[in-house]
This record gives C-alpha cells, structure tokens and sequence, in this order.
C-alpha cells in the first residue's frame, strides 16, 4: 500500500520537457512520404516488366537515387518514431526499454542497408 | 504489458432480476452494474422491471426510483440533476455520458448502466475519481499572475479573449471524456487525459493568466500531454458538447510555435 498522496502520485517524475520534437518529425516525414510514395507507386507501374538492366539503369538516375535516399531515410525515421509510441503505449517495465532498443537499433539498420544498396548501384 | 481481460475477481456474472408487479404494459428493463468489495464477491448485473407511465423522463429518474421504491442497495452518484455539477457521469448503453440530461427516449429497448470505464469501482456506479482529481489538481487550474490586480477595481478582460474561454469554461469536470479514452485507459498513472488538458488549456487560453510558459513547459512530456494520439472519443462523448481534442490540438500548436 502506497502512503504517498494522490498528488504526488500525480505529479510523478515531472515533465520530462520534450516530445514536441518527436510530435514534429513524426508529422514532417508523414507529410515527405506523401510525394514520396506516390512518385515510388507511379514510377515502379511505369517501369513495368522492364528488364534487370533497365531497371538499374533507371537506378542509376540522379534524381531517382536522390529520391529513393529521401523515401528510405523518410520511411525508417517515420518507422521508428510511430512504433516507439504504440510500445510506450502498450508495453511497460524493463520490457518497453528492451524493445524500443531493438525497434531503435533496427530502424537505424534497415535504413543504412537501404541507402547503402542504393548507393552501390549509383556510384 | 496492458491488460485487455479482467481479472478473475472482476468477471461480471449475471445477477438477480427484479419484476415490475404493477402490471403496467409501459415497462423499461433496466441492467445495472453491480459491485461491493467488502463482499469478496464478483461484480454483478441485476436487473430491474421498471415502470415508465410512473417515472420521470430521465436516466436518473429511472436510478432514484430503482433506489426509492425497488432496490435501496444501490449505489450512485447525483447532486443538481440539471447537467452541471457533473456527480451523475456513468456509462450508458456503451457512452458515457451525465444521467440527468440523458432522456430515456433516446434509447430504444433495454437499458445498460454501468460505472465510468476501466476506473476502480468504489460501489456499484461510484467510480473512484481521486487519480482523476490529482491532476486536475496538477496543472494549477488557477489564474497566476505576478502582476497584482488593480487595487480599485477586477483584472479587466477584452470581450475578444474572453470569448476565447467559450467551451473551456463549461467543463464539468464528469470525467466523461477521460474515461471514454483509450490512451487514458491504459496510461492513466502517466497521461493527463483530455480533461484535465482541456482545463490546462482553459488557463493558458486565459488573457489574465501571466503564467502561460511554465504552464506549457510543465505539460510538454511524452506522456502527460503526447499520449493524446486524436481518438477524438473524448469529443464524441462530451455531455455538455465541449471539444477536449481541440483543446489539446492548441496546446501542441503553442509548443511548437515556441520553438521558432
């Protein structure tokens, strides 16, 4: 049984003082994935059944490596920042630490394979 | 992790059945949620006959004359019945909402009644507010002001920013929207809930208010103020018609325009 006063039970550690920014990218990479994934579904329906080489070559555009960067980055920070708050939701304890590593970790992991895969092909 | 199945102890079994004997053709069959911890046993559903062509047209007429004339065991809260001091909040037919301003007309068939959800249940409709309270309490729901007031007359307001207090003001505090939640549901020990925010944002809102920094500073956190993710439950069930979601909107529209 707590003796502690629903006050202070209230008040807790305090305000933490942030969350405006994650509030703010969150809402930032939704609005970039919008164009983003739009180009992606229109591009990939023009390509069609283009061959392998057409394809890299397509791959190897400027414009189309520049976006497809931004659509990676964009997609795994958009990731990263949604799941953190359904586990903050749901999950608690020394459980919610252990995933929201793992989520930070693979988010971070996916994306650099992205970029890197992409940059191959272009340089 | 979160709960989604009651405990054993609280599993709702069917209870007893009260017939109306009036012989009435005029008849409401109204389930009440019942609960008394001092028992040690589950909660309940009775289930009471009641008479309409003898009973006033409210929800709560229909709760005094099962407590007057048919069952004075059961418990509820109630004080103005005129939607206004915010005592008679409860769940009715799956929203929460006040007894008192709540017609039985709007209801077609049987009637489900039952406490303020996923709040610990003092006795059957009593739902134990004093989390709920706490932070109310925590967000200084008083004016400050380093500035004293005038030493003639009242703080003077313009009746421009005083009409900004329109549908802020009006909060009850039924706690209707909280518990109506989800995110409130499951993180109440940590999220402020939508009416402790809306009576946050009643304060910074407030042209009178010199405070209005430390008040945004104070509910900038993950939790307190971030875990409102627009379910907009908390504006479908208001009984006085207030908009909470809004009023945490412009919260989080003030703490990002402070940032540049």
């Amino acid at each position: 049984m707590s003796l502690r006063t629903p006050l202070s039970e209230a008040k807790g550690l305090g305000s933490a003082k942030e969350g405006v920014a994650h509030w703010w990218f969150q809402r930032l990479t939704a609005i970039a994935l919008i164009p983003l994934a739009v180009w992606l579904a229109f591009a990939v329906s023009m390509l069609g059944d283009a061959s392998y080489e057409t394809v890299r070559a397509w791959l190897e555009t400027p414009h189309v490596a520049i976006l497809l960067i931004l659509l990676v980055v964009a997609t795994f920070y958009h990731s990263q920042l949604g799941l953190q708050v359904i586990v903050e939701d749901y999950v608690h304890g020394w459980l919610k630490v252990v995933t929201l590593i793992l989520i930070n970790f693979l988010c971070i992991a996916l994306a650099v394979i992205g970029v890197v895969a992409l940059l191959k092909i272009f340089l | 992790m979160a709960k989604f199945t009651l405990p054993a102890n609280s599993v709702v079994k069917p209870g007893k059945t009260f017939k109306c004997s009036t012989g009435s053709k005029n008849i409401k069959k109204v389930t009440v949620y019942r609960f008394e911890p001092e028992t040690g046993e589950n909660p309940r559903t009775d289930t009471y006959e009641v008479d309409m062509d003898d009973c006033g047209p409210m929800i709560l007429d229909i709760l005094i004359k099962i407590k007057n004339e048919i069952d004075p065991t059961l418990s509820f809260r109630r004080s103005c019945r005129e939607g206004i001091c915010g005592s008679c909040s409860m769940n009715i037919n799956g929203s929460n909402t006040l007894a008192c301003t709540k017609a039985v007309d709007d209801y077609k068939g049987d009637l489900k009644i039952y406490p303020l959800p996923h709040m610990p249940v003092v006795k059957d409709l009593v739902a134990d507010l004093t989390n709920f309270y706490a932070q109310y309490a925590s967000v200084k729901p008083w004016m400050q002001s380093d500035t004293p007031p005038p030493p003639d007359r009242e703080r003077l307001q313009s009746k421009e920013d005083r009409e900004k207090l329109e549908g802020l003001e009006e909060c009850i505090l039924c706690a209707c929207c909280s518990t109506s939640c989800p995110s409130y549901w499951w993180n109440s020990d940590r999220y402020l809930g939508p009416a402790t925010l809306l009576q946050a944002y009643r304060w910074i809102a407030d042209s009178r208010d010199e405070a209005t920094g430390e008040r945004l500073d104070e509910l900038e956190d993950p939790f307190k103020l971030y875990r409102c993710h627009t379910i907009m439950n908390c504006t479908n069930t208001c009984p006085k018609g207030l908009n909470p979601a809004k009023a945490i909107a412009e919260i989080k529209k003030l703490i990002v325009e402070r940032r540049g």
